[in-house]
Parts: structure tokens; C-alpha cells; sequence
């Protein structure tokens, strides 16, 4: 037999967890003990925010769940922001949290939060171990809710006597849940409709969002871009999903957009939101959308078809085999056409920056830094100028662009870079504003003691 | 617009909270809800009354379905459910006026369950119309106090939504 504290860390072993990022504290003591005997590398970040985006980072270059550690009360507290954050931007997290003894719970002891209430508006699932045989269960089912479907944080809250309670370890091999079964494989009678609808538009756009990256699907989507010849744009989450000079990628659309690309999306008869929720900032007035154009919509979570723009054709599953069925059906590409269109607004829109003695022009610092990179190199964008300096002039080529999409959490880069670092990129930037920078920069510490080597630049424009 | 939501979801602790929190977050009114157990004990069935557009009640059913806990969820159409509602109704009384207020209880096929010399708690189980009906015409003797389950509900024939 072994205690519960053991059997979690046997559970993250079994998960292939090699990195977790954390920060201690009594009731996650038992927890610590045990993970100092693993062989697991844990992060000591220097606030549990921090330990979120780093997983963050860590999760969205291997694509699989990624760890982090709090203690209860301040520390899990601590950690709220980086989980919504992730909530938003649908990244896949397990996040560990310390709590009182069960028999304290609910009395306002020392160091308890509810940190199950406080975060149930952002975390996919949650569980608070009250039984201790049930801990491998709710590992593996923590493991499988926020790596499927739509991905997204799941929070596993453990009071302190549980942690120390010995149990037999027993970790399940498969999990079946009767009332969670994410739709994997897009319906082909609505396929084959949209297949139809691509084939009668006159100009069809593809707008990628950031589900080509979660449903690991770039390969199939360049595909399908390349089969159809169609011109793509972009949400904040979906830059990179064709490299920012490919003759078909016409930029990001929205309130921080670029013309040609909101004028693609204006002028469209057919729109293919892909992976893409169509947010208020990358379509301000989606109430028109329905009225000039149809709309394929692609997304495994039902709940965002028809939400923000109707779908005339709606598609609910998993985007990489959406894709591949797509790709295999894909008849003649468009014409030229429309792109000629589209490829003289992006001539006549390019306009010659200014330059001011004494000063560097951030857009073209941010293109020359492009030049200077790897191919496949990862840089993570903070919130703010810096962010949509980034969004628009850096040309991702092979690599990512990694950016707080949804939430917009400033203090997101240098954690986040640290976490990519972790999971193996081979070059990371964080590029931040000089108040972001000033939110994240107890970080210094953490990459100091480990020796991660990350490149961070700070945008000082002497302001917010 | 009125609409009937049936759910069944897990029976777990912290269920309940997850579905009224979902509702409070998005801005969705709910007119009532009322939770029990099935026949099957690891399964609870809510029924949910929402008022709203077409658009919204959508909006509802697909949040709600995202619920890990939630199995199954289906809206009932008026004209295929029956429904239901307990009210227990407590109403001051005198000697003179008790047989007024016990004629209407029979009327409205309602139940005395409680009697008292200066008052008469009366229980029915009707449609929620008619349970108004029933308040309205007790308000003249006075109505202490109210309290209702909130409407639950099946569909008529066979149907089943599990
Ligand atoms: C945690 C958090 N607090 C506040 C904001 C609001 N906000 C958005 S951008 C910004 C200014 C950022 O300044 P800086 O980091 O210097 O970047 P710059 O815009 O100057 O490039 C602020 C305060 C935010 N997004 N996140
Ligand atoms: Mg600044």
C-alpha cells in the first residue's frame, strides 16, 4: 500500500508527466514529499500564477496536458488568473491544489478557499478528493477530460488528511464516461453539403482560429488551403496556422486586424470559420456576417456554432478528421480570381513606416527580429501594443506565435516561454511591454536557477 | 416565451451548483427548477422552466450539454409533456368562512392536509395555471404563507428522453 500522496504521483508518472510547475505550501506538503523521490522536475516559479501560463506553454507545444502546483487558500488562489486564462484559449491543464483537512472543510480555517467555487466558472471539470480510493480514478479522468473534446483546464483539489491516507494502487488503463463523449468525426452528410457550398462560391474565405493547433490539424489544414486554393485568414489564436508569408494568408481579421484581411472577410459570399469562435474582437458586427455571406462553421464544441455568427452549415467534430475526410473528397481548386482581388488590396495597403531619430520603429524591429529568428522558432506575445506589433509584422514560418488570446493576461510571456522552453522548443522569445514585463519579471528568478535559456525582449515605450 | 428543459445528470455533489452557476454567469432566467433522484440512484433528473427567445433557449441546452455531469438534455414541447407543480398554500380562516374555503379546495380538486380554528393549509398538485387559479381565489381570506416545488415533467405515450 501507499499513500495517496504517492499514488498522485504515480498517476502523473503514468500520464508521461516529466515537468510540473508549482509552488509549496503546507497542505500540499505530503504531495512534495512524495514528488521529491520521482523523477519528475518540478519548477519552483516564483508566484502560482506563473506555474499556470508556464504550463500553458508547456501544454501548447506537446499539445497533451500539462501540470501545475498550488498549496490551498492564497496559493490556489494564486493560480485563478492562469486558469481562466487557459480556459479561454482552450489549452489542456491539470492543475493540483492542497486543501485544509477534510474535516475543516467549510470551516473557515487557516489558508481554505473554495477554490473548487472560485474557479468552476473557468476550469472544464473539477473534483475534491474527499474519498481517498477514488484518486487514480479522478487522475486518469482529469487526464482525459482536459486533453479531449475541447481541451481546457481541470482542477483536482486534495485535502491534506486524504494525501497521507495509504490506499492500493490501481491506475485504470481505459476511461469511459457515459455522460462525456466528445464528438470526434464530423457528420458527412453536412461534409459533403459544405464540400458543395465551397464548390458554388465565388469567394470563399477560410478563417483559421486556434483549433488547428489543438486538434493538431496544421498539416491537414494547409492541405485543404493548397487543394482548394482559397485564401485564408486568421484570429489572434490562428496566426501561424499558414505561415504568415504563404501567398495565401492575407492576416489577421478584427478589431486589431489588417485591411485585407477584413476586407476578405466583408467581402466574402462564403465564410469557413475554422476551429474559430468568431470572438467580439475579430468580428465586431457579427450580426452582418449572416446577412452578405454563408457560413461553414467547423468546431468541436457545439456550444460555439451559433453562438456568435449562425452557421449555415454547421460541422460539430474534431477538425484534424474533419479535415482529413475533407481532403480526400476535395474536387477542383478556385480560380484565380478572387485572390488577385485580395492580393492588390494587400499591394496598395502596405505603407512606409516613419522613422524618428532616436527611436526604433516597433513594426519593423518586430519584422527584422522575423529575419533574425529559426524557422521554428516560438515566440510568446504579452497583451497590449507589443501583442498586436506581434500579431500583424512577425512572420511565424514553421514555428508558433503564443499569445493570451482570449483573457488578454498581461504577465502571460515570460512564464509562458518558460513552460514552451520546458516542453523541448527549440528557440523561445518572450516579447513583452515594459508594464507586462514588470508583472512577470520574478521570473527572472525562476529562469536563472533552472538555466532556461529564453530570449526576452521588452518593448519600453515608456508607457501602458 | 416559456420552455421545458428536461436533464439528467450524474448524481454528484456539485452538480446542482454547476448548472445555477452556468445560468446566473450567462444571464439565462429560470422560472424553476426541481431536482430529484431516478430510478436509476447514480442519475438525478432537473426540470428546468427558462424563459426566453428561441436563440437563447438554444444557447442553454448547448451550455448546459457541455456540463461534463450532464448525460442527457432534452426541451419538451408544451403540447407533448405533462406537467406538474406541489403547492402547499396555508390561509387564515374563521368558523364562519371554513366551508367557502373548503368548497374551493374541492373545486380545485386540492387537498386539506392541515386544520387548524384559524387556519387551513391546503396541497395541490396541478399545472402551474391552475395552481394561480387556486391562489387567486383563496387571496381574499388571506394567505399566509406559500411554498411550491417548481414544475416537473414528462412527456405523454412512451417517450422517454434517456
Ligand atoms: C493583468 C492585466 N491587467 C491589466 C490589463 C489591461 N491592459 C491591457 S494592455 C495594457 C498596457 C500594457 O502595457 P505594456 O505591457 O507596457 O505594453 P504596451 O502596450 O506598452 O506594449 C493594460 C494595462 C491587462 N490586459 N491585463
Ligand atoms: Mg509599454
Amino acid at each position: 500500500m501507499i499513500t495517496v500522496a504517492q499514488a498522485m504521483v504515480r498517476c502523473l508518472e503514468r500520464e508521461n508527466i516529466s515537468v510540473v510547475f508549482g509552488y509549496p505550501g503546507a497542505a500540499i506538503c505530503p504531495f512534495y514529499d512524495a514528488l521529491t523521490k520521482s523523477d519528475i522536475k518540478h519548477i519552483l516559479v516564483r508566484q502560482e500564477q506563473n506555474a499556470g501560463h508556464s504550463a500553458s506553454g508547456f501544454a501548447r507545444i506537446t499539445g497533451k496536458p500539462a501540470v501545475c502546483i498550488a498549496t490551498s487558500g492564497p496559493g490556489a488562489l494564486n493560480l485563478i488568473t492562469a486558469i481562466a486564462t487557459a480556459y479561454m484559449d482552450s489549452i489542456p491543464m491539470v492543475i493540483i491544489t492542497g486543501q485544509v483537512s477534510s474535516e475543516r472543510v467549510g470551516s473557515d480555517a487557516f489558508q481554505e478557499a473554495d477554490i473548487i467555487g472560485a474557479s468552476e466558472p473557468f476550469t472544464k471539470y473539477s473534483y475534491i478528493v474527499k474519498n481517498p480510493k477514488e484518486i487514480t480514478k479522478v487522475f486518469k479522468q482529469a487526464f482525459y477530460i482536459a486533453g479531449t473534446g475541447r481541451p481546457g483546464p481541470v482542477l483536482i483539489d486534495v485535502p491534506m488528511d486524504v494525501q497521507n491516507v495509504k490506499i492500493d494502487y490501481n491506475y485504470p488503463d481505459e476511461m469511459k464516461m457515459r455522460s462525456y463523449n466528445p464528438n470526434m468525426k464530423g457528420h458527412p452528410g453536412q461534409i459533403k453539403r459544405a464540400l458543395t457550398a465551397i464548390k458554388n462560391a465565388k469567394r470563399p474565405l477560410i478563417c483559421a482560429g486556434g483549433g488547428i493547433f489543438l486538434s493538431n490539424a496544421k498539416e491537414e489544414f494547409t492541405e485543404f488551403v493548397k487543394k482548394c486554393n482559397i485564401p485564408v485568414v486568421s484570429t489572434m489564436m490562428g496566426i501561424g496556422a499558414l505561415p504568415s508569408d504563404d501567398s495565401l494568408y492575407f492576416g489577421m481579421i478584427g478589431m486589431h486586424g489588417v485591411k485585407p484581411a477584413n476586407v476578405a472577410l466583408m467581402e466574402s459570399d462564403l465564410l469557413i470559420l475554422l476551429g474559430a469562435r468568431a470572438s467580439d474582437r475579430a468580428v465586431c458586427a457579427p450580426e452582418r456576417v449572416n446577412e452578405t455571406k454563408k457560413v461553414i462553421h467547423i468546431d468541436i464544441d457545439p456550444a460555439e456554432i451559433g453562438k456568435n455568427v449562425d452557421a449555415d452549415i454547421p460541422i460539430v467534430g474534431d477538425l484534424k478528421n474533419t479535415l482529413i475526410e475533407m481532403n480526400s473528397k476535395v474536387c477542383s481548386p478556385k480560380d484565380n480570381e478572387w485572390i488577385n482581388y485580395l492580393d492588390e488590396i494587400r499591394a496598395n495597403t502596405q505603407v512606409k513606416e516613419k522613422e524618428f531619430e532616436g527611436y526604433i520603429n516597433p513594426k519593423a524591429f518586430i519584422r527584422l527580429l522575423s529575419e533574425k529568428v529559426d524557422d521554428d522558432a516560438v515566440i510568446v506575445g504579452d497583451v497590449g501594443q507589443n501583442q498586436i506589433w506581434l500579431a500583424n509584422n512577425y512572420n511565424v514560418k514553421q514555428g508558433r506565435f503564443l499569445t493570451s488570446g482570449g483573457m488578454g493576461t498581461m504577465g502571460y510571456s515570460i512564464p509562458t516561454g518558460v513552460g514552451a522552453k520546458m516542453a523541448g522548443a527549440n528557440q523561445v522569445i518572450s516579447v513583452c511591454g515594459d508594464g507586462s514585463f514588470q508583472m512577470q519579471m520574478m521570473e527572472l528568478g525562476t529562469i536563472a536557477q533552472n538555466n532556461i535559456p529564453l530570449k526576452i525582449i521588452v518593448m519600453t515605450n515608456n508607457r501602458l | 416565451m416559456k420552455h421545458t428543459i428536461s436533464i439528467l445528470v450524474e448524481n454528484h455533489a456539485g452538480v446542482l451548483s454547476r448548472i445555477s452557476g452556468l445560468f446566473s454567469r450567462r444571464g439565462f432566467n429560470i422560472d424553476s427548477l426541481a431536482v430529484g433522484i431516478t430510478d436509476d440512484p447514480t442519475m438525478s433528473r432537473i426540470t428546468i422552466i427558462v424563459n426566453g427567445d428561441d436563440y437563447t433557449v438554444e444557447q442553454v441546452e448547448k451550455q448546459l450539454y457541455k456540463l461534463i455531469d450532464v448525460y442527457k438534455i432534452k426541451r419538451l414541447k408544451v403540447e407533448e409533456t405533462i406537467s406538474r407543480e406541489l403547492m402547499l398554500v396555508k390561509v387564515s380562516c374563521t368558523s364562519e368562512n371554513r366551508g367557502d374555503i373548503i368548497d374551493i379546495a374541492r373545486v380545485m380538486q386540492s387537498k386539506i392536509c392541515d386544520i387548524s380554528s384559524e387556519s387551513i393549509t391546503i396541497e395541490i398538485s396541478d399545472t402551474t395555471d391552475r395552481l394561480e387559479i387556486l391562489q387567486e381565489l383563496l387571496r381574499p381570506y388571506g394567505i399566509l404563507e406559500i411554498v411550491r416545488t417548481g414544475t416537473i415533467a414528462l412527456q405523454k405515450g412512451n417517450k422517454s428522453i434517456c
